[in-house]
Parts: C-alpha cells; sequence; structure tokens
C-alpha cells in the first residue's frame, strides 16, 4: 500500500527529502512534517507513553499532539528531546528517534508498567511509596524516574544562539487562520502597524487543508493566497509564520518566540536558532483557533486511533491517507467531512458510529451518498491490536447488539475545545456555553478581543466576517481610522454546534481504561477514583491525577477531565471549576529566555582599573557583587594558604599594598548635608570637623545593621560616604528613597562616585615611609595627619583624597585617585615601596588581618537581624540624637532582650583546629538531637600572625560568657572553644600610630 | 511586564523600575514619642488590598525619581501615577473596581 497519494498536498513533490526514524531510512518531501513523513511512509509507532509505556501513534497533526514526542538531532550538541513530531518540519538528513522505550520501541521492558496498572493509579506517588522513608532515595525514585519519563537531556552544550527583539505595535493578530487574516487585513488595511503571527511554518491555519469551501468566487487555497499577498505587500503588517505566541504578560505584553533555523537542518550559520519578539501591543487579536477533543472509549489510545481532523489534515495538505480501512467515531457533523474525503481519496471507510441517537442533516446524507454505512446510538466499546490498531467493538446502544469491525485506522471527534489558553492567561474571565459545551471568551482584562473559532465560531464564514470586525474594533480602540466594514462570500457546508465532554453515550457501563491525557497517562478510572477519593476542585483533582499537567497542559484532555468530574459528582460542568491556564502555550526553549544572557554576557563583570596589574601578577580572582576582586597573589609554587601567610606576615611587618577600589563610594553635598547623615547613621556627624572621618553604621527602619563604612568630612557642606562593595547600590537607594519621599525640604545631593574613585590601601608599619616620597602637599606625620583624618592634596601630580585609615589594625593609608590613574598610581607607589618590600595583598589576607582585629564585615557577621549593640557597635550610635533610621526599632523589647545573640571572639582548645563557617555552637553537647543551638560561627581563619586559628561568632547572650567553654558539634567530632572577646590582636590598638 | 507611566519620563517598560511598597505611609516626625504599637503599625502593617493600591515606585533606571502609583491588583491596570506627595485623583467606584474591555 503506498500511503501517499499520487497527487495533492501542499508540499514541493520536486524536493524529496532523505531521513532516519529509530535508524530507518524513509524518504519524504519539502514540506513535510516529520509526522506527514512518517505517516506517508506507513509508520504509525511513535512513542511510548509516559508511566504505563503503551504503544502510542499520533493523535492529531498539530500542537496539540500529546503522544508524538521526538529527540530530533544527528549531532550530541544539537540533540533536540520532546518535540513534537507534527510541529518538526523535514529537512534532509534529519535524524529522529522515539523516546521512553528500552530496548526498541517495538519490545519495551517497560510495558510491564501497563501490567501492574492497578499500583500506578492517581496518586500512586502517595499511596505506594510511603514507606520506609529510606527506600524512597535509594529504591522508588531512581525507579520511578528511570521507568517514567520523556526524552534525555543533550549531552553537549548548545552551540546556537538566541535573541530578543523588542518591539511596539497597534495590533497584534496571533493566529493566521481564516478569521486571523481576515482581522490582519482589516487592520493592515486601516494603516495600523499590525503584526500577525502563527506557530506553523505556512500563514493559513484551517484553510490549509481546505478542501471544497470558496470565498469570494476563490477556493479556500486561492483566496489564501491572495491575502497573504495583499498582506505582504503592506508595508505596515509584519508576517510571522514559524513563530508561537506562547505567553502573555501584565499590559498587553506578550512572549513570541519564532523558530528561524531549525527548519533548515543542522547547519552552521550566523542565523540565531530562535529569537523571542517581546511584543508591547495596543490592541491584540486572539485567533488561536480551536482543538478537536478525543472521545473517551476503553483502549482508545492504540496506535491508528486518531482525531478525524488530524487525518483530514494529513490527507489535504500532505496528500498522506493513515490507513486503509477506516471506521469513524463521533459526536458532531465535522467527522463526516473527513470520512467522506477519506473515502474519496481510497480509504475503505466502512462505518461512522454516531454517538447521537438518530444523526441527520446534510453531512449524514452525503457520507450514506458515498456508500458510507452510519450508525446512531452506537458507541466503541473497545479495541484490540498490539502495534496498531485491528478491530474495534462497537454498540448500539438502543438494541444493545454489538460488533466487531476489522480497521487499521480509527477516526474520533468529540467536538472542538476553543483555543483560549492566551486570553486565559490575560486573566479574562471565561464562560461555560452549555450548546458548546465548552469555555469561551467573557469579560476581558487586557485590551484584546478573540475571533473565530477561538470564540466558539466554528462556522468559516462567520469565522472570517467576525475577524475582519475584530481587527477594524482593534484599529479602533488603538486610535487608528478603521476602513469601511468588509463582507465575505463564504460557500461551505456548515457543521452543527454538537459535541460531548466527558465519556460519550452510556459508556459509564463499559470496562476498561479510556485514556484522557494521553501524555501524563492518566485513564477514566484515575478521575473516577479521585473523586471517590473525595477530590471535588478540578485543581486538586488536576494535581492527584496529573491531568494536564504534562507538557502539552491538557490541550485534548481538560474538557475531557471536567466533564468526568461533572459526570461522577453529578454536578454541572461549569461548577466544576476551571484550572488556570499558564505560560508557555507550548514547550519554548531555555535557550531563547536568556537569549544573549550566556556565558561573558551573562551578567555585566566590573574590574578596576588596577585588575590588569593585579592580573600580570598572576592574582587569583573572586567574584564580589558584580566586581572581580583579587583574592590572593601566589608566588611560583605557593597555594592559597602559603601565600595569605606570606601576604599577612608582610604587612604586619613591613607593608602591604591592597585594592579597595570596589568600595561603594557616595558624594552627600548640600547646606543640609550634615542633617541628613545624622538621619541616615547611627553616628553623630554635627561636630565632626572638616578633614575627620569617622566610621559609620547605617541601619535599616527595623534597628538591624544595613551597611557600614567610612565617611570623610570634606567641607561642612560636604561628605565622602563609603559603603561595602556589596551594598553600594541598596545604601544609595535607601538614601534617596528618604531623601525624596520623607525629607524633601532637605538641601542634599547624592552623586555615585564609586566608579570615580581607584582607591589603593596602604597598610603597616612603613606605609608612610613609602607614601612620603610620592605626596607632595600633604605632611602626613602622625601629629599634622593622625588617625582618621582625611586631606587633600596631589600624589605623583595626580589630584587626591587622602584617608589616614586602617582595616588592618596598622597604620594605614587609603589613597584616592580618579579612576583613569588608578594604575599609574599604584604602579608609583609599588615602585616606591621596593625598599621596603611591599606585598601586593588580596581579599583573603584582607580577611585574616581584620578577623584578627575583630573588624566586622557586615553582611559575613551581619545577617540581617543583627543590631548595632549585638555586634559590639553600640559606641557607633549616638545616644544623645533625637532620632536617626533605626532608632525606635532600637528601643523595641526584643531588641534589648538580654538573651540577644552578641559578637565573641571563639578560640578552639586545640589551636591547630579551624572551624567551619556556619558551623552551630551548643552549651551542652550531651544533649540529644537536636541540640539546642545558641549561636552560629560567622568568621573564621588561621591566623599565622597569632600561630593558632581564630573565629568570630554570633552567640546568645555571648558577652556574658566570656570565659566559659561551648562546644561546636562537627560531623567528625566536637570541637571544643572557649568564648573570648572578639579582638585577638594588639588589643591596645598601638599599631595603628606605627 | 507592566508599561509604568514615570511623571517625569513618560511610559516606561517594568524593568526601569524599582517597586518601593505601599504609599501614603509617611514616616511619624518624632518615632520615639510612639509607643511599640503604634511603631510596629508603622514599621509592618500594610494594607494588601484585592483591588486598588496606592504604592511608590523609583524610574531607578531612569530618571531616579520616586513617584505614586494607584494599581488595580487584580487587573494590574494602572490607574494613574502622580508625584510624591500628590494626592491621587477623586476615586472613580467603576473604574476602580472593573477591569475595562469586553469581548467583540
Ligand atoms: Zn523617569
Amino acid at each position: 500500500m503506498n500511503y501517499r497519494l499520487a497527487s495533492g498536498g501542499r508540499m514541493d513533490r520536486t524536493r524529496p527529502l532523505q531521513f532516519t526514524f529509530d535508524g530507518n531510512r524513509y524518504t519524504g518531501f519539502a514540506g513535510d512534517t516529520l509526522a506527514s513523513a512518517l505517516i506517508a511512509n506507513g509508520v504509525h509507532l511513535v512513542g511510548r507513553s509516559f508511566k504505563y509505556h503503551r504503544p502510542r501513534g499520533f493523535l492529531s497533526a498539530g500542537s496539540d499532539e500529546p503522544n508524538a514526542l521526538v529527540g530530533v538531532g544527528g549531532i550530541a550538541s544539537r540533540y533536540t528531546p520532546n518535540l513534537c513530531a507534527t510541529q518538526v518540519e523535514l529537512y534532509d538528513g534529519l535524524v529522529a528517534e522515539s523516546q521512553n522505550r528500552w530496548p526498541s520501541l517495538s519490545f519495551d521492558v517497560g510495558r510491564v508498567n501497563d501490567v501492574f496498572a492497578r499500583f500506578l493509579s492517581a496518586g500512586f506517588y502517595y499511596k505506594t511509596f510511603m514507606w520506609p522513608a529510606a527506600a524512597w532515595k535509594s529504591l522508588y525514585e531512581p525507579m520511578i524516574r528511570k521507568a517514567a519519563g520523556l526524552g534525555k537531556a543533550p549531552s553537549a552544550p548548545d552551540p546556537d544562539r538566541y535573541t530578543q527583539v523588542y518591539v511596539h505595535c497597534d495590533v497584534l493578530v496571533v493566529g493566521a487562520g481564516p478569521s486571523g487574516l481576515a482581522a490582519a487585513l482589516a487592520a493592515g488595511r486601516s494603516g495600523s502597524k499590525v503584526i500577525l503571527c502563527d506557530e506553523q511554518d505556512q500563514l493559513g491555519g484551517t484553510l490549509l487543508s481546505e478542501s471544497e469551501a470558496v470565498i469570494d468566487g476563490q477556493a479556500a487555497a486561492e483566496w489564501l493566497a491572495r491575502a497573504i499577498g495583499d498582506l505582504s505587500a503592506l508595508p505596515n503588517v509584519t508576517l510571522l509564520p514559524r513563530t508561537t505566541a506562547f505567553g502573555w504578560y501584565p499590559h498587553n505584553f506578550l512572549g513570541l518566540c519564532q523558530r528561524v533555523k531549525d527548519h533548515l537542518g543542522e547547519v552552521d550559520s550566523n542565523a540565531p536558532r530562535e529569537r523571542m519578539w517581546q511584543v508591547r501591543a495596543r490592541e491584540v487579536v486572539i485567533a488561536t483557533g480551536a482543538i478537536e477533543r478525543p472521545l473517551l472509549f476503553p483502549d482508545n489510545d492504540r496506535p491508528g486511533i486518531m482525531m478525524a481532523e488530524g487525518a483530514r489534515i494529513y490527507l489535504n495538505r500532505y496528500g498522506a491517507v493513515a490507513g486503509t480501512r477506516a471506521v469513524v467515531f463521533t459526536s458532531c457533523d465535522s467527522a463526516y467531512r473527513a470520512a467522506i474525503e477519506l473515502k474519496a481519496a481510497g480509504v475503505q471507510v466502512t462505518t461512522i458510529a454516531d454517538v447521537r441517537p438518530s444523526p441527520k442533516g446534510p453531512w449524514i446524507e452525503r457520507a450514506r451518498a458515498a456508500g458510507i454505512e452510519v450508525r446512531g446510538s452506537t458507541v466503541v466499546t473497545g479495541t484490540t491490536g498490539h502495534l496498531r490498531i485491528s478491530h474495534v467493538d462497537l454498540v448500539d446502544e438502543v438494541s444493545g447488539k454489538s460488533e466487531t469491525l476489522p480497521c487499521d485506522l480509527l477516526l474520533m471527534s468529540g467536538g472542538f475545545t476553543p483555543s483560549v489558553h492566551l486570553f486565559s492567561q490575560s486573566r479574562g474571565k471565561l464562560v461555560y456555553d452549555e450548546a458548546l459545551k465548552v469555555y469561551v471568551p467573557g469579560q476581558s482584562v487586557e485590551r484584546e478581543r478573540s475571533v473565530g473559532a477561538c470564540r466558539g465560531i466554528f462556522d468559516l464564514g462567520a469565522a472570517i466576517a467576525s475577524g475582519f470586525s475584530g481587527g477594524l474594533d482593534a484599529v479602533k480602540a488603538s486610535g487608528g481610522s478603521p476602513v469601511e466594514e468588509a463582507t465575505f462570500v463564504v460557500l461551505a457546508e456548515s457543521f452543527g454546534q454538537n459535541g460531548v465532554i466527558g465519556r460519550p453515550g452510556k459508556a459509564a457501563k463499559y470496562a476498561g481504561r479510556a485514556w484522557v491525557d494521553f501524555q501524563n497517562d492518566v485513564t477514566t478510572k484515575d478521575i473516577e477514583l479521585a473523586t471517590r477519593e473525595g477530590f471535588r476542585s478540578i485543581e486538586h483533582v488536576k494535581r492527584y491525577t496529573t491531568t494536564g499537567m504534562a507538557t502539552d497542559q491538557g490541550k485534548t484532555s481538560n474538557m475531557n477531565a471536567l466533564g468526568i468530574v461533572s459526570q461522577t459528582l453529578g454536578v454541572p460542568v461549569d461548577k466544576v471549576g476551571l484550572t488556570t491556564f499558564r505560560p508557555p502555550y507550548t514547550p519554548t526553549t531555555f535557550g531563547v529566555f536568556a537569549g544573549q544572557s550566556r556565558g561573558d554576557l551573562f551578567d555585566p563583570v566590573r574590574k578596576t582599573s588596577i585588575h590588569d596589574w593585579a592580573e600580570e601578577q598572576g592574582a587569583v580572582f573572586e567574584d564580589v557583587s558584580l566586581w572581580k576582586r583579587a583574592r590572593y597573589f601566589p608566588r611560583r609554587g605557593e597555594d592559597m594558604h602559603a601565600a595569605v601567610k606570606r601576604e599577612c606576615a608582610a604587612t604586619r611587618q613591613s607593608v602591604g599594598i591592597f585594592d579597595a577600589t570596589t568600595l561603594g563610594k557616595i558624594e552627600v553635598v548640600g547646606k543640609d548635608a550634615a542633617e541628613f547623615m545624622n538621619r541616615m547613621y547611627t553616628n553623630a556627624w554635627t561636630k565632626l570637623e572638616p578633614g575627620r572621618l569617622r566610621y559609620g553604621v547605617m541601619l535599616r527602619e527595623d534597628g538591624f545593621i544595613m551597611d557600614d563604612g567610612v565617611v570623610g568630612r570634606m567641607a561642612a557642606d560636604r561628605f565622602h560616604v563609603t559603603t561595602t562593595t556589596g551594598g553600594a547600590a541598596r545604601v544609595l537607594a535607601q538614601m534617596e528613597d528618604y531623601l525624596q519621599t520623607e525629607w524633601s525640604d532637605l538641601e542634599v545631593w547624592l552623586t555615585s562616585t564609586t566608579e570615580q574613585w581607584a582607591v589603593i590601601a596602604v597598610q603597616g608599619p612603613n606605609a608612610r615611609k613609602v607614601l612620603d616620597p610620592l605626596v607632595q602637599d600633604i605632611d602626613l606625620s602622625a601629629a599634622a595627619m593622625p588617625h582618621m583624618s582625611v586631606r587633600e592634596g596631589h600624589i605623583c601630580g595626580i589630584p587626591m583624597r587622602l584617608f589616614r585609615v586602617s582595616f588592618t589594625g596598622e597604620l594605614g593609608f587609603e589613597v584616592n585617585v580618579p579612576m583613569g590613574y588608578g594604575r599609574a598610581v599604584w604602579e608609583a607607589i609599588h615602585a616606591s615601596g621596593k625598599a621596603h618590600d611591599i606585598t601586593p595583598y588580596g581579599t583573603e589576607t584582607m580577611h585574616v588581618l581584620r578577623a584578627e582585629k575583630g573588624y566586622i564585615i557586615v553582611g559575613q557577621e551581619t545577617d540581617g537581624t543583627v543590631t548595632p549593640d549585638d555586634a559590639g557597635l553600640s559606641w557607633a550610635v549616638g545616644k544623645a540624637k533625637k532620632d536617626f533610621v533605626g532608632k525606635r526599632s532600637l528601643a523595641r523589647p526584643a531588641m534589648t532582650s538580654s538573651d540577644r545573640k552578641q559578637m565573641v571572639g571563639l578560640l578552639t582548645v586545640d589551636p591547630t583546629v579551624v572551624l567551619e563557617e556556619g558551623a552551630q555552637v551548643v552549651a551542652d553537647p550531651q544533649e540529644p538531637i537536636p541540640m539546642t543551638m545558641i549561636g552560629h560561627v560567622t568568621s573564621s581563619h588561621w591566623s599565622a600572625t597569632l600561630g593558632r586559628s581564630i573565629a568570630l561568632g554570633l552567640v546568645r547572650n555571648g558577652r556574658a560568657r566570656i570565659g566559659t567553654r561551648l562546644t561546636v558539634p562537627m560531623p567528625s567530632g566536637n570541637v571544643t572553644v572557649e568564648v573570648v572577646r572578639p579582638v585577638f590582636y594588639d588589643p591596645e590598638g598601638k599599631r595603628l600610630d606605627g | 511586564m507592566l508599561l509604568i507611566k514615570c511623571p517625569f519620563c513618560g511610559p516606561r517598560p517594568e524593568l526601569e523600575f524599582s517597586y518601593g511598597g505601599e504609599a501614603h505611609i509617611a514616616r511619624p516626625q518624632d518615632p520615639m514619642s510612639l509607643d511599640d504599637e503604634a511603631w510596629t503599625e508603622y514599621l509592618y502593617i500594610r494594607s494588601n488590598p484585592r483591588g486598588v493600591h496606592a504604592e511608590r515606585w523609583r524610574h531607578i533606571n531612569g530618571c531616579g525619581r520616586f513617584f505614586n502609583a494607584r494599581r488595580n491588583t487584580i487587573s494590574d491596570e494602572i490607574l494613574e501615577t502622580y508625584m510624591i506627595g500628590g494626592s491621587p485623583a477623586p476615586v472613580s467606584e467603576e473604574k476602580d473596581r472593573s477591569p475595562k474591555g469586553g469581548a467583540v
């Protein structure tokens, strides 16, 4: 049998294409999908079902296909799993394989799941694998994961690139079927800026498989070609085939995914694989069509059982017949058309079983005239056939007479479900249409309107008319001038509005499982069981049975699931509720969401002007927020431990140099700058003289430490504020918030200067000696420039703000020069320091040196629940100040409790043991697990200076515990620690003066 | 992604803005005079309405200015934006309750 007809279809028969499926070679044509090409080769068995591993074939011809998920790609990096074969365009050399089967598609071991189906019923996860808990990890989960699943993930990085574009338009039309085309014509002719997108490779929707309708005196295909020609000629219209509107986001913002080159094969080209269009549309016309519903009957999932309209699309659009001997099971007239057309194409269509008692009308007459037997009140009660259907059991529900007919194709139609996904995503309210037995769009929230089949208008002429009016309405709503209303003369036999949801006829009494959700393997029995077990809300039934939760989001199953619940509970459908439609409409790649944000472009990288010097010296870097910071400078053969030990010793004994450029900097300027600082920081600023520095603490209004930093008063009305590296933006935002919204009467201006200053810290007993020869106009002597002072002057001829400040406990300076001079000044200081063996150090050494001194790092010692007093910073809080951000909160009872965690030092009794940061601290290690945790380790280092480990921690009522011993329980055993004051080195601070 | 009309720059996409929480919650003039309950109310308690919500936004990746907006939390429709310190337009019950539009 040749399944491809000698003529017909829209493929290009002059361009044959070779492809393989599961290793077998086949031929198709340009214009085929993988599905149509396989059907034309007589291949129906394309997959195994998710849970029961049932053999499965094609159910439909569109994006609603639940069964035919395949892996496509010959090279590992371009392998894509879980593609819908009905959406994969054929190209020469395409390699595809079936999924979820082992060892082969026709002999699959997982099939035993079907035999043990009663153990895998609704909620089986919750019931079967309750006990013992340990078996979940070792036994149940691996087994379930292996047996149930979709395709395998690609094993190599994605070599393709993906792009994103933002566009604005007056009217976005989603769906280029008859009504969408009409809407685009209306809006396009009115001069609106229009985008028309469609998920298929060709525009046209159902017109692509229309056989006999005549529109404005032209055959459907000709009218379609003319409409596309007209639209293409309009410069204000953008046509986007292969483009799925996958998501609707607030204020008419839609995500469109355009497949740019998948259909070209695995070729290398500069084109992106996919492009995301982020469209802000003034108005949207939704013309997304409708999806045919399967009928529920026992064993309705065998290969060879197909939607009637699907078979018709394969016939008319691809010239392929899906079988040789067909039976049709239907609840509506449209399947008659498929039967008649297939019969005309040479398929032996023997019988139409119609669930309606006595079907009447033109379509029934035409079927009879074509020699097809029509039986009313007849339902399918079962099917047989292993890898493909071979027989179908029919029962006349009036006479009770049953008969088994041979067939290799069973077509079904339960009516059409409007595709209301986008409308629902836009938060529009759906209303149940009792006559159509479907939900249709009701009240809108966004600026959109639905036209054609997606709002229940199935008649071709009416759909085109509704599309054109919808287009004009959108033009008007977007502020354009609509053209005149047009009339379309459409000659097409219309269909009645019949359809069923749930079980057809009286089929409830027939035994056997009928598949509701083909992709997630959910049957009528699962849903009935769920209702018997007390589930009432469809949202609960959905989660318990997983119906509608597969990658197809229940496109073919949701209404039938509602129907079953309604029938079982005896509750009207619209009282059962409706599940929520969520983006994406069809599976969308991560790549297109990531766009260019991959690899080097994932995030901006911030580098200081000294970065390249550090890199040349072989520094190892770490990420601190977006900054790259030198972590340590290893010399030949050194590991981090050795490098840090050397850097620490050099700084303590002579002098070290450190790039502190990443510190946040904010210039606070204005008549009221001091008052503003008083309100923003805990400290008192009024009396701080120009030329002096002060360590500042900023709280949130809830009283917890938000940031800290050294602040210099440059003039009466000017402060140079520094912040933590990661907190700069947050601090500026909090300042702006209060300044703009609470104290707009203050005359203050805030400017981020982080990127304007390079900061070079020179620390150690010889720091002054290193800088002295380079600084031109500042007296660096201790008397002239004491600790915590700031001077403006020049270094190497460069303007400078020089801070005398120390984060190491040694004599220290921080040289601030304009960013562009950072490296030049750094190199000059480095050269000047040669005599003193000046040593560059990184953040790791900085951490150790400051921990030896008990200086906190916000984010390390604090976690958003630490008050100044907790951190031992009460001295930095201006007690006499009437108010500052966070002050009132510090007076709340919980903030003054004696039981708060306070920062202390922790010294391990065994000095060689270095604690883990984050480890918990307990008072009584004998207590059974879970022990009472009274604190945790916040910083822990090996201190080469002290020849032992040191740690800081937050411990409940910690200051009162100084001198006592506590325990840090670790997997390797308990570590005993002594609680001490959190200053381990030079507690008197003598070294600050060098 | 919301389309937000900055009173200074005009309509811009949401990613240029940062959210600032409920609007019209003035920081007390003298916080220390408040008892714990009143301070807690100011600090933590927000109206979280289902419906129209007056809220603060900042055009942080634009002009940097804070402003107020009234947004319907059900539909996300932004009814108006206005200056800090300004008052919203008189409330229209009709407009605030029901989202606009309808099927053709
Ligand atoms: Zn702005």
